[in-house]
């Protein structure tokens, strides 16, 4: 259900949504709860195993080390848990820069996890991004392996030859394949637009027409922020 | 790592989108001299490579180790209004496939990335080239300091938008010193491996650095009529 509502659709929902989560103050935890319900819930309908969505979550780490360090160093009143002596303040902002931060990465994860980079790009193209960064990202995700793969080349042909990078003194190794991995990339642009040029290309990509969009995925897409939002909502009313 | 949601307000963020969206509606516009639909192409590899080269690792001591941001030396080899377009549409991919940066905090990543650091890299790097004698050894020293600024200055982009909307309760002045301290130990590598990378291109293909030309080089085709 989740793999087959149309892209851009997807990616509004996850604006939309995490807008909600960061618009929502810490101390109305309770709402936090059910705010990470939504998001399994939108992971199981989209048939996400869990260990998944937490493996590709671990992203967030460095960032969770900075809030960790919160509640240590800090101003205001104090206050004993066990052992730790902590600042009230910077425990409540360090819990939520790890709760919005951690439901803005799983949203992130369940969004590529049930679509495909080129839906992706589809779905960017339909919220108006302009062509031209469209195209831009296209090449980029076409290229993408060959690229990585290239610079994997060079590297063990480095290692074959001995090579093992240590310290400052191995930087004019590094730099220098960081050159003939951009002077490659760029042939390689070239060889593909003269080979683009040849093949009649104008500087339009052939497009499938896109599909109207009905009510139906509208609701379906919706319904996660929607409930998201009315959960925000009456819990700050209620105080 | 980018910066993730929730770490900076949303008024602050809704802000720092605008300003990205302007900035790169200017870029759109200044790319257009060098850059159409039909050479496309050449500005997706150029990303492919900002994106690849943020993936090489350098060692610094002790284990640990640093990874360029590319800002700079993109906008030394291929023109500031390319490159803040292609680390713009890396910003958004590693956000959307990778989740590598939230996404309501793109435009604050945008700016400091793609704005600041491509043009205050590129800036100094003209600055520096105008100074000095013009050869080619000047263009590396410009490459080093372009590239050695551009970082702190990115830095101190993150600091201005967690001075207008942060969410911790670290002051303002630790994460100042904390977030420049790091970067110019940062901007230091980046700086010696752009200029050595810039000093790599120009020995084989100096045609290619559009900050030595002062232009891109654009492709010839001939069509028969």
């Amino acid at each position: 259900m989740v793999h087959s509502l149309p892209s851009h659709l997807k990616i509004i929902a996850v604006l939309f949504f995490v807008l909600v989560v960061v618009s929502t103050p810490i101390t109305y935890w309770p709402a936090f709860v059910i705010f990470l319900t939504l998001v399994v819930s939108a992971a199981i309908a989209g048939k996400i195993a869990i260990p998944t969505l937490a493996k590709r979550a671990l992203i967030e780490i460095p960032f969770i080390f900075f809030a960790v360090l919160m509640p240590f160093f800090g101003t205001g009143e104090r206050f004993e848990l066990g052992p730790l002596n902590l600042y009230r303040d910077g425990l409540l902002a360090g819990l939520s820069i790890v709760a919005k931060g951690t439901l803005g990465v799983l949203s992130a994860v369940i969004l590529s996890t049930t679509t495909t980079a080129r839906e992706i790009l589809r779905g960017l193209e339909r919220l108006r991004l302009p062509t031209i960064m469209v195209q831009i990202a296209s090449f980029m995700l076409r290229y993408v392996n060959v690229i990585s793969d290239e610079m994997e080349r060079m590297k063990i042909a480095r290692q074959s030859r001995g090579f093992d990078a240590t310290g400052v003194k191995h930087w004019k190794v590094i730099a220098t394949s960081a050159a003939a991995l951009f002077i490659r990339s760029y042939e390689r642009g070239e060889r593909v637009h003269l080979a683009m040029l040849s093949r009649g290309f104008d500087g339009e990509l052939p497009h499938t027409e896109a599909k109207s969009v009905g009510t139906r995925a509208w609701l379906i897409a919706l319904t996660i922020p929607t409930l998201a939002l009315i959960t925000s909502i009456s819990f700050q009313m209620i105080g | 790592m980018h910066i993730p949601d929730g770490f900076i307000d949303i008024p602050t963020s809704v802000a720092f989108a605008g300003i990205a969206t302007a900035g790169m509606a200017l870029s759109l516009k200044g790319a257009k001299s060098a850059l159409d639909e039909k050479t496309a192409p050449l500005a997706g590899l150029t990303a492919t490579f900002i994106f690849a080269v943020q993936m090489l690792n350098f060692p610094v001591a002790a284990g640990t180790s640093g990874h360029l941001l590319g800002g700079a030396l993109a906008a030394i080899l291929v023109g500031p209004w390319v490159a803040s377009l292609a680390l713009t549409v890396v910003l958004v991919m590693q956000a959307l496939l990778f989740a590598d940066g939230g996404l309501t905090a793109l435009g604050l990543s945008v700016f400091n990335m793609s704005l600041i650091g491509v043009w205050v890299g590129y800036g100094i790097f003209i600055l520096v080239k105008k100074i000095l004698p013009k050869n080619k050894s000047s263009i590396s020293i410009a490459a080093f300091l372009g590239g050695l600024i551009s970082v702190p200055f990115a830095a101190a982009g993150f600091v201005l938008q967690y001075a207008i909307g942060g969410t911790g309760t670290f002051s303002i002045s630790q994460v100042l010193t904390a977030m420049i301290g790091t970067h110019i130990l940062i901007g230091i590598g980046e700086g010696v491996i752009s200029a050595l990378a810039v000093g790599a291109v120009m020995a084989s293909r100096s045609d290619l650095v559009y900050g030595y030309k002062g232009a891109s080089q654009v492709l010839e085709t001939r069509v028969k009529e």
